[in-house]
């Protein structure tokens, strides 16, 4: 571990610059908002306390818990929906085929993608006067579509758009992961009489937990935080603030309605989400490592 | 031997329906853009490409200052990437090569960013760039980004690997350690670079809601902003042919960076997966 025992102060200076970013631009900011939680500004930005009343209206709005509700069956699709299509294309790419390694990168592309860039893509399939997608439905069901009104409408659109951008990424991580399940576990299986799915189920999906692990906190993350650009650009949080979620709620009273300390505690509140599937995802995969030891 | 057959066809079908799918959003999207104004109207609507691909670009470039937008998005995307590489090269190499004190507290400290995104700090930092002058500046936009929690993973996982015995005969030969940092570990370190290079560059390219805050003048807006100004603008009159000839554009760079990088992508991603 010390390879250069003579340099004491070279380390310190080493982690200098990421330390003071660290502290500069995240702690300290973190530190103002869990300050300002408690706080409400006067439009002339005179803070006065008022305690955990931020915190206690926060949770007593029922424009909170619908925001609330709502960004969670957007998670839960983006990450259900999104983490299946990808770990079964994942699992026909990492098979014994001709061609693996293009289908592979083949897939990738869609990382490149901006939320907002699929966000555009999508609202043009889902358009109501020239969108594929909305004709189609309307051609098979007699129903019209239209995003613009119809709260469903909204959220299929943004959910498709964000699994079908996430979806590289996360195919990416699942090829890698499933390429480190050391082959001779699979045949023990097999050999002991395991059928291929049985094999899956018994093998390969728990091998792969540190991955799917890693990959929910990612898309997590998305789902809490990047999808902000899509319903900035593409639904403006409506039809009815179906599409209102946690982060679009900060942005909207903290920046439009000038509501900063109620704001902070929603982002204080959002942090702490995001921390527990953080821990989540480190304990699983820390877990995992001493199992197979 | 039959049945291995069949399903290596399905496999394949399986896939290449798949890839289809997912490639049609962008086609259509292309499609869109090649097309005069009508042409995008027409019923049903027309699935080859049309001949007003270069008109559409020039149309959207002339609207929304295209120009300016990706200069500005350029520089920060760079910028960033090359602020976080060295920043988390500095600190892998830290953590890896010497043993001192506060590494305890240090190195969990750096994962902490992964927990912090910059929406719940927005507010404060947008007033802490305020009362530094700082708005609509390539700072604001740049500057707090350096640091990465996944740079210092990636770097890492991969300095734990290199043999120790290097370190020992550099130092035998009298080579202090930034000099063995600069002329043997960052030479092996490419792979991990180049893979830093598209995940920072992707990010930051993409990178919205802070830029949407931290700029109002339009010089220093960014791509992201000038595709949500083509689009809020355009569809209204529903001019998708430009729109798409805009998101053309602007997707561009970036997937550019990735099919250059996307093997060194794919290599820094499956590091990154194995603990």
């Amino acid at each position: 571990m010390n390879r250069f025992p003579n340099h004491r102060f070279l380390p310190y200076g080493l982690v200098l610059p990421s330390v003071a970013v660290i502290f500069i631009f995240l702690i300290i900011p973190f530190g103002q908002a869990i300050y300002l939680s408690f706080h409400r500004v006067s439009p002339f930005g005179a803070l006065r306390n008022v305690g955990w009343r931020n915190y206690v209206e926060m949770f007593a709005s029922s424009e909170y818990l619908f925001s609330f509700r709502n960004t969670m069956i957007f998670s839960v699709l983006v990450i259900g929906v999104g983490l299946t299509i990808a770990l079964c294309i994942a699992l026909l790419t990492t098979q014994k085929i001709r061609g693996a390694a293009f289908y592979q990168i083949a897939f990738i592309w869609t990382y490149a993608m901006s939320p907002i860039i699929a966000g555009v893509m999508w609202s043009l399939i889902f358009d109501p006067s020239i969108g594929i997608m909305a004709r189609l439905i309307s051609s098979a069901t007699g129903f019209s579509i239209n995003y613009f009104t119809d709260p469903v409408a909204a959220f299929l659109l943004v959910t498709a758009a964000s699994v079908w951008v996430m979806l590289g990424y996360n195919i990416c991580f699942f090829v890698a992961g499933l390429q480190n399940v050391p082959h001779e576990l699979k045949e023990a299986a097999w050999i002991d009489g395991a059928t291929t799915w049985q094999t899956f189920w018994v093998v390969t999906f728990p091998m792969l937990s540190p991955t799917t692990a890693f990959l929910v906190f990612v898309n997590t993350v998305y789902a809490f935080f990047q999808s902000f650009g899509m319903i900035d650009v593409v639904t403006q949080g409506g039809p009815n603030r179906a599409t209102e979620f946690l982060i679009y709620k900060i942005y909207r009273d903290g920046f439009g309605r000038m509501q900063e300390g109620q704001a902070a505690a929603q982002s204080v509140f959002l942090f702490v989400l995001i921390a527990v599937v953080g821990a989540v995802q480190i304990y699983t995969s820390t877990r995992k490592a001493v199992y197979h030891r | 031997m039959k049945r291995k057959t069949i399903n290596t066809v399905l496999t394949h079908a399986i896939l290449i329906i798949t890839l289809v799918a997912v490639a049609f959003p962008m086609y259509y999207a292309f499609v869109m853009a090649t097309h005069t104004h009508q042409d995008a109207y027409a019923f049903p609507p027309i699935l080859r490409p049309g001949n007003q691909l270069w008109n559409n670009l020039k149309e959207a470039w002339v609207r929304v200052n295209m120009g300016r937008l990706l200069t500005n998005s350029s520089i920060i995307a760079v910028v960033v990437a090359f602020g976080k590489i060295v920043f988390s090269i500095l600190a892998a190499f830290a953590f890896t090569h010497f043993k001192f004190r506060g590494n305890w507290f240090l190195f969990p400290l750096c994962m902490v960013t992964q927990m912090m995104p910059l929406p719940v700090r927005v507010i404060p930092l947008y007033r802490m760039m305020a009362n530094w002058n700082w708005l609509n500046t390539y700072r604001a936009l740049t500057i707090p980004y350096f640091a990465s929690t996944t740079g210092i993973i990636l770097f890492r996982q991969f300095y734990l690997t290199v043999p120790e015995e290097l370190a020992d005969a550099a130092r035998v030969d009298g080579a202090t350690p930034m000099k063995y940092l600069w002329h043997i570990l960052l030479p092996l370190s490419w792979t991990n670079v180049a893979a830093l290079l598209v995940i920072e560059f992707v990010y930051m390219w993409n990178e919205y809601l802070w830029p949407n805050i931290a700029t109002t003048a339009a010089d220093m807006r960014v791509a992201q902003i000038g595709l949500r100004m083509l689009y809020t603008s355009e569809r209204g009159a529903a001019e998708w042919h430009i729109i798409m000839a805009g998101l053309l554009i602007i997707m561009l760079p970036p997937l550019i960076v990735l099919i250059i990088f996307r093997r060194q992508f794919a290599q820094g991603i499956a590091m990154q997966t194995t603990k």
